[in-house]
């Protein structure tokens, strides 16, 4: 899976989640000053991502960092890589 | 004893007809069955009956919802909340009026989505795992589901309430509304019953023997309410939801009044939790007529609970005899649109009330043959003029042996 198609993994799982428009659905856009998500929807997006890329981060400390949609492209990718090494 | 005066001011239905309080008067009047053959049912192990009165498409109204409100709402909530608008806007009342405090909910249903719990059983059971569980799940499971979704959507900050009384929820309910705004709680109740159609409700008469299941390739001959052919219960779904405010509230503003709630009374029947006693149904129905200081002379029609039971029809049958003679009128609403369960009592209450402002009466459909067995009383087969009609009651009874009955009557100035 190369950059884009993790990408587009991401937003086609969240958009079809949370009704999200693609075209504010940019890496800049902040999850809940912009696409107007809450603490709700921020415990349904671990399961979205869970399902989405078959891992387990509801216990990672550092999703509860993310912000912005490039917060989640960063750390999916991280996760993805230490998948790949391991 | 009312301290205030209760009357209705608003009313709004989510039927198996559609959705609009106008839309399930004019069906009913024109006599159309709501009732369909579902296939899938006949796939489901030891189910017989495969015929519901489901509520037909509405998902475009509901993608009108928010998703930060609809992503907690199952059907049923779904169902009360577009109701609960319909009846505000019939009532000349804007949202705002629900964050004043002036205004509460008395909404109910049978259980908490049952689909939901299906779904999250089904799922969890695959390797007895939480970890796919969607934090909404629980807000759609909670036996206050529809009453919380409601006013989290309309932004209610007077009293919630969501009684649950099974097949007596919606008549419940309603009765609540009026007693708390009797007693000078609060101006203003919306208040119903909704529910959502779910297999298990169906299973659970079958079980009993008490749905219809001889009619399932001529649906709309079923449900039979006295008919000597009838041969059981057909589910359905909806919520009714009536507006319920104080007179002093309703003269202030001007509202039009289009009923007033007589008189209201719940009570048990001990006897047996599935099977009803016609003398518990009469002290119930009694006691709503004590309640509005009514002689049994004085009200014009009965809508009966009937749901084509054998023992349910008969029973209830005798109480109204009991109470009222042999030549009141009664019809039964459940042959157009099957039990809508928590929603019967108060979509059938709203029927009653449009009956009562038409002065004309709306017969029970599919009822050919009077049951010999029944008691002899004024069995509605056709519409009827009621001009002297000037006073009704609607009683509704349910599994658990919780009984209710209201009277509706015409403003009097």
């Amino acid at each position: 899976m190369n950059e884009q198609e993790m990408i587009d993994l991401i937003n086609n799982a969240l958009a079809e989640e949370f009704e999200l428009e693609p075209d504010d659905m940019t890496a800049e856009a902040n999850l809940y000053e912009d696409l107007g998500l809450d603490s709700l929807d921020a415990v349904d997006m671990v399961v979205v991502l869970e399902q989405a890329f078959g891992f387990k981060i509801r216990e990672d400390q550092a999703v509860r960092e993310i912000r912005t949609l490039g917060d989640i492209y960063r750390f999916v990718a991280g996760k993805l890589q230490d998948q790949a090494e391991n | 004893m009312a301290v205030n005066r209760v009357v209705i001011t608003g009313v709004g239905a989510v039927s198996p007809y559609g959705i609009g309080a106008d839309r399930l008067l004019a069906e009913l009047f024109a006599g159309s069955s709501a009732v369909r053959n579902y296939p899938e049912l006949a796939t489901i192990g030891g189910m017989h009956s495969f015929v519901a009165a489901r509520v037909p498409d509405i998902e475009q109204d509901a993608r009108k919802i928010p998703r930060k409100h609809r992503r907690s709402m199952s059907g049923q909530s779904i169902y009360a909340l577009l109701a609960c608008r319909e009846a505000l806007a019939a009532a000349g009342l804007g949202e705002e009026i629900c964050g004043s405090g002036r205004l509460g909910l008395a909404i109910g249903s049978t259980l908490g989505s049952v689909q939901t719990s299906e779904d999250f059983f089904r799922d969890f059971f695959k390797d007895q795992s939480l970890e796919r569980m969607k934090s909404t799940t629980f807000f759609r499971l909670m036996n206050h589901s529809a009453a919380s979704n409601v006013a989290q959507s309309l932004g209610v900050t007077g009293r919630v309430l969501a009684p649950a009384a099974a097949c007596a929820t919606g008549c419940l309910a309603v009765g609540l509304g009026y007693e708390q705004i009797a007693a000078g709680r609060t101006e203003m109740v919306l208040c119903g019953g909704s529910d959502e159609f779910h297999p298990l409700t169906i299973g659970t008469f079958d079980v009993m023997n008490a749905a219809s299941r001889e009619f399932n390739q001529q649906p709309e001959k079923t449900p039979r309410p006295f008919d000597r052919d009838r041969d059981g219960i057909v589910c359905g779904e909806g919520a009714g939801i009536l507006l319920l405010e104080s007179f002093d509230s309703a003269r202030a503003r001007g509202a039009t009044v289009i009923a007033e709630i007589g008189g209201f009374a719940t009570s048990s029947d001990p006897g047996s939790i599935a099977n009803p006693d016609g003398s518990a149904m009469a002290a119930c129905m009694g006691a709503a007529l004590n309640d509005a200081g009514l002689d049994p002379s004085e009200i014009g029609y009965v809508n009966a609970h009937a749901t084509a039971t054998v023992q349910g029809d008969i029973a209830e049958s005798e109480a109204i005899r009991e109470l009222f003679g042999c030549d009141i009128a009664v019809s039964s609403l459940k042959g157009h649109m099957g039990h809508t369960m928590a929603a019967s009592g108060s979509l059938e209450l709203i029927a009653t009330v449009g009956m009562l402002r038409e002065k004309r009466l709306i017969p029970t459909l599919n009822l050919e043959h009077v049951d010999t067995a029944c008691a002899p009383l004024n069995y509605l087969q056709d519409v009827a003029p009621a001009p002297e009609a000037r006073a009704m009651m609607k009683n509704s009874f349910a599994l658990g042996g919780v009984n209710s009955s209201i009277v509706i009557k015409e403003m009097e100035i």
